[in-house]
């Protein structure tokens, strides 16, 4: 190893074909895919349909965007779809001033006004984030397990307090940021986009950011390099639950209706969404890039089955093979990582 | 060779063997030899290649080239199975027993007595039983290990070693975790089982017990193989010349020392269990030093000594169980490593790649981590501009060789990394710098730049501790010497003037003649 005359960075010089692919991966298979559905079925090419996709993704791009932030500190979380149900329906009760007249539909409805509900979902949501970021840092209780109980805590609340039936009808100011457009584009996804690019400048251009990639790359390294690990962890948590809460104000907003089952199965979604777009498992390792990238490959997947007519059961198949294969395609990654 | 005199060929016979790394000759045609009932003294400081010759004795390796011979006849061990077929068991440090199995499943642990498809409880007690009447084990064998002290469960891995049909069992460091009766009782256990023919290889790090209980030693150092003997025919002090006696010529001993009589850290009485309520478990005794502005500390000790967990502790990444921590002559409270940096302290611990890096990071994000308040522009945006500038003055300060700061800190060289992450130290400007095994796994001539900017630090005013398994290196830049043993201070000495033969004398002797 008596290379003090050669400078050992020379090798790195090198073009290292494979970490380019590997960065790139998600967007160049996105564009095969959209190449694919465009050949075999024009309507996919559209912009009606493109914006639709966009839309269709936006809110489980809101949760991902929280979710990679929970999962580049190796950490994970099942609860987003339950925490979305509870959250939604608090926002509709808050919208609708109260639990009575449930159903009544249109610009007559009499609550609260969409700010506060807004509110209301979000504080929901940073809360509902906050207790499981406490469970998983004080308690010591495994980031799996608190969020598996969430999942079910979560529902059930949603369950409770709609005791069974949706809360439906609000006024237009409240569904315009689920249904409305600005020119073109849907209001969904312009809330995506925007908050996309706040949490990329989050991750790569402020200290937290920063911390939050040493401790998921490294979190002995982190402790001994003087960063708080334990708030850092807890406060993705909460980032998570800021994102379920405007995701479901959003959500309800486009239906014009909240109720307990919604969001039912997001957590698979949204946790494909991230890792597909190049966010390892393992932590440490991923960008809001390749997660929005990720998103809309899978809303264009979806929709492209649709459009195809193949059955939901078996996009639900395709879905979760896919989810194998990225984690299968990141541990390869790591395992070359680690040799370099 | 000592059972050469008469023809009988040794029981076990190593002949030549060598063993390389990639940028690493761990052995180099190494000889060794144990003959039959003969319990074997195994020497050499930490890195000397010991664990790598055992490993090829174990079959957990194969050698390069060389050969192994039981009863004059050659054998090859493809695996740890094949070796301990032929009768060789090696026992670890670290106990292979499934806690919650009782002493016979141990024992039986992969061999299980019985039918083809029955496991036969009836049949493998009874064996235990035996075996453990043999070596003086006083429990049932349906006991569960987990319950058993540590001295117990070490007799538990003898049984399974006999259980095996051993001819050699190799130990490990059978002591490090014993008390004295303890150790009384292991010696009654291995002369018994010289008795019936049984060698043992005995590795330790005491060389008192050598003299107590072995017949015959090898020393090894730096991969080659530098003496064997009779221990009746040697002396402490010969066995200690053999281990350290390296050429150092690569090492210039420091010219002029910078030290201050301005204390900048002082330690009293730090004492640290391992396990709270276990008040047996001993990490620190009693440690107190102090180290000035400007000095360069050397804390010297074998591994386990308690060096590094007298750094971690100061350092607020262990938990202490009792002293003091005095900075600038003030006692101060350190719970976690951010309350040391706020205190000036930093420390560049042992293990680079687990402890102080991150890998897939780039050399930038590195080097800053430490130091976000000095490049934190409004609203607690890191400023790039300011943070490149940064890099780029401890780039040229200390030498880094990268190709930009955006490289990933994992490709560089260890010499590199090592230097980033003391870049990362000197980014917080600390008062009191504890570096850990600060050259491990670096080539030679990082090594001496490390060195150089250790010694430059000071000069600018800095404490600096160094803790490091080669006492060249200790020799070569320490001011004054703090030695350790056992999680005690054992000794300390004026840095200029102290010889590795003391050194090893204050860190391996049980009673040291100076104190």
């Amino acid at each position: 190893m008596s290379t003090t005359g050669l400078p050992p960075s020379t090798r790195d010089t090198s073009f290292d074909a494979f970490g380019f692919i590997a960065r790139f991966a998600p967007l160049i298979f996105l564009l095969v895919l959209m190449a694919i559905f465009a050949i075999m079925e024009p309507r996919f090419l559209s912009s009606i349909n493109l914006f639709n996709v966009m839309r269709q993704v936006s809110i489980t791009g809101l949760l991902a965007i929280g979710m990679t932030f929970v999962i580049l500190t190796a950490g994970i979380d099942l609860s987003v779809g339950s925490l979305l149900a509870f959250a939604g329906l608090v926002a509709a009760a808050v919208a609708k001033g109260g639990m009575q007249d449930r159903f009544t539909v249109g610009d007559d409805a009499v609550g609260y006004g969409w700010p506060l509900a807004a509110l209301a979902a979000i504080i929901v949501g940073l809360i509902g984030g906050y207790l499981q970021g406490f469970s998983i840092t004080r308690l010591k209780v495994p980031p799996f397990v608190v969020t598996l109980g969430g999942m079910s805590v979560f529902r059930g609340a949603a369950l409770l307090f709609a005791a069974g039936g949706p809360i439906s009808g609000f006024d237009k100011a409240f569904t315009w940021w689920g249904q409305g457009k600005i020119g073109p584009v849907p209001v969904p996804v312009i809330i995506f986009l925007v908050a996309a690019a706040i949490a990329h400048v989050v991750l790569r251009y402020m200290r937290f950011g920063r911390r939050v990639y040493a401790v998921g790359g490294n979190p002995e390294a982190a402790r001994l390099s003087g960063l708080n690990v334990n708030a850092i962890i807890c406060s993705v948590y909460v980032i998570m639950g800021f994102f379920a809460g405007l995701g479901a104000f959003v959500l309800s907003a486009r239906l014009n209706s909240a109720e307990a089952v919604a969001g039912t199965g997001y957590e698979l979604t949204v946790i494909a969404s991230v890792v597909i777009g190049g966010t390892s498992l393992f932590g440490g390792v991923g960008t809001i890039f390749g997660t929005v990238i990720g998103t809309i490959l899978i809303g264009v997947l979806l929709n492209g089955l649709v459009l195809m007519n193949v059955s939901s059961y078996i996009q639900q198949i395709i879905i979760g093979v896919i989810i194998v294969l990225a984690v299968a395609f990141d541990t390869f990654a790591k395992s070359r990582r680690k040799r370099g | 060779m000592q059972t050469s005199s008469d023809d009988v060929p040794p029981l076990l016979r190593m002949t030549g063997i060598s063993k390389s790394f990639p940028g690493v000759k761990a052995l180099e045609n190494v000889d060794f030899a144990v003959g039959t009932g003969e319990i074997h003294a195994f020497l050499g400081e930490n890195g000397a290649g010991k664990s790598t010759l055992l490993k090829i004795l174990s079959g957990a390796q194969a050698p390069d080239s060389g050969t192994i011979a039981l009863d004059g006849k050659p054998v090859v061990f493809a695996t740890p199975q094949e070796a301990q077929r032929s009768g060789i068991v090696t026992i670890y440090q670290e106990f292979t027993l499934a806690p919650d199995m009782s002493i016979a499943e141990n024992v039986f642990v992969g061999r299980e007595l019985g039918s083809r498809f029955f496991v036969s409880h009836r049949q493998m007690e009874e064996e235990t039983r035996k075996l453990s009447k043999r070596i003086g084990l006083d429990r049932g064998p349906a006991t569960r290990v987990r319950d058993m002290a540590v001295a117990e469960q070490q007799m538990v891995e003898i049984a399974r070693a006999l259980s095996m049909k051993s001819r050699i069992i190799v130990m490990d460091e059978p002591t490090s975790a014993l008390s004295r009766s303890e150790v009384e009782k292991l010696y009654a256990i291995i002369r018994a089982l010289k008795a019936d023919g049984i060698s043992t290889i005995f590795v330790t790090h005491r060389l008192d017990e050598v003299f107590e209980i072995c017949d015959s030693f090898t020393v090894l150092r730096d991969g080659h193989h530098v003496g064997q003997g009779r221990v009746a025919d040697t002396s402490i002090e010969g066995i200690i010349r053999m281990m350290v006696g390296r050429d150092v010529g690569l090492l210039a001993h420091r010219q002029d020392s910078s030290a201050t009589a301005e204390v900048a850290l002082e330690v009293r009485n730090l004492t640290r269990r391992r396990k709270a309520t276990d008040a047996s478990a001993i990490e620190l005794h009693d440690v107190s030093f102090s180290v000035h502005k400007g000095e360069i500390l050397g804390i010297a000790g074998l591994v386990g000594a308690g060096r590094t967990e007298s750094a971690r502790a100061i350092f607020g990444a262990d938990r202490l169980d009792s002293g003091e921590v005095l900075v600038g002559g003030r006692a101060v409270a350190i719970a976690s490593p951010a309350d040391a940096i706020a205190h000036g302290i930093g420390l560049v611990p042992e293990d680079r790649k687990q402890q102080a890096l991150f890998l897939g990071l780039a050399i930038r994000t590195n080097l800053s981590m430490a130091a976000h308040d000095r490049i934190t522009g409004w609203g607690s945006f890191i400023n790039v501009r300011r943070e490149k500038d940064l890099v780029e003055d401890y780039r040229r300060k200390l030498n880094i060789r990268m190709t930009s700061d955006e490289q990933l800190v994992g490709n560089l060289s260890g010499g590199n990394q090592q230097k980033v992450v003391l870049a990362r130290w000197l980014a917080l400007r600390p008062g009191v710098l504890i570096v850990d095994e600060p050259t491990r796994g670096i080539d030679v001539g990082a090594k001496v730049e490390v060195h150089n900017l250790l010694i430059e630090m000071a000069r600018e005013g800095i404490a600096i501790i160094v803790i490091s398994s080669e006492l060249p290196e200790i020799l070569a830049l320490a001011d004054r010497i703090v030695t350790m043993r056992e999680g005690r201070v054992t000794g300390n000495v004026p840095g200029p003037g102290a010889t590795q033969e003391q050194l090893m004398t204050l860190m391996t002797l049980s009673k040291p003649k100076a104190a």
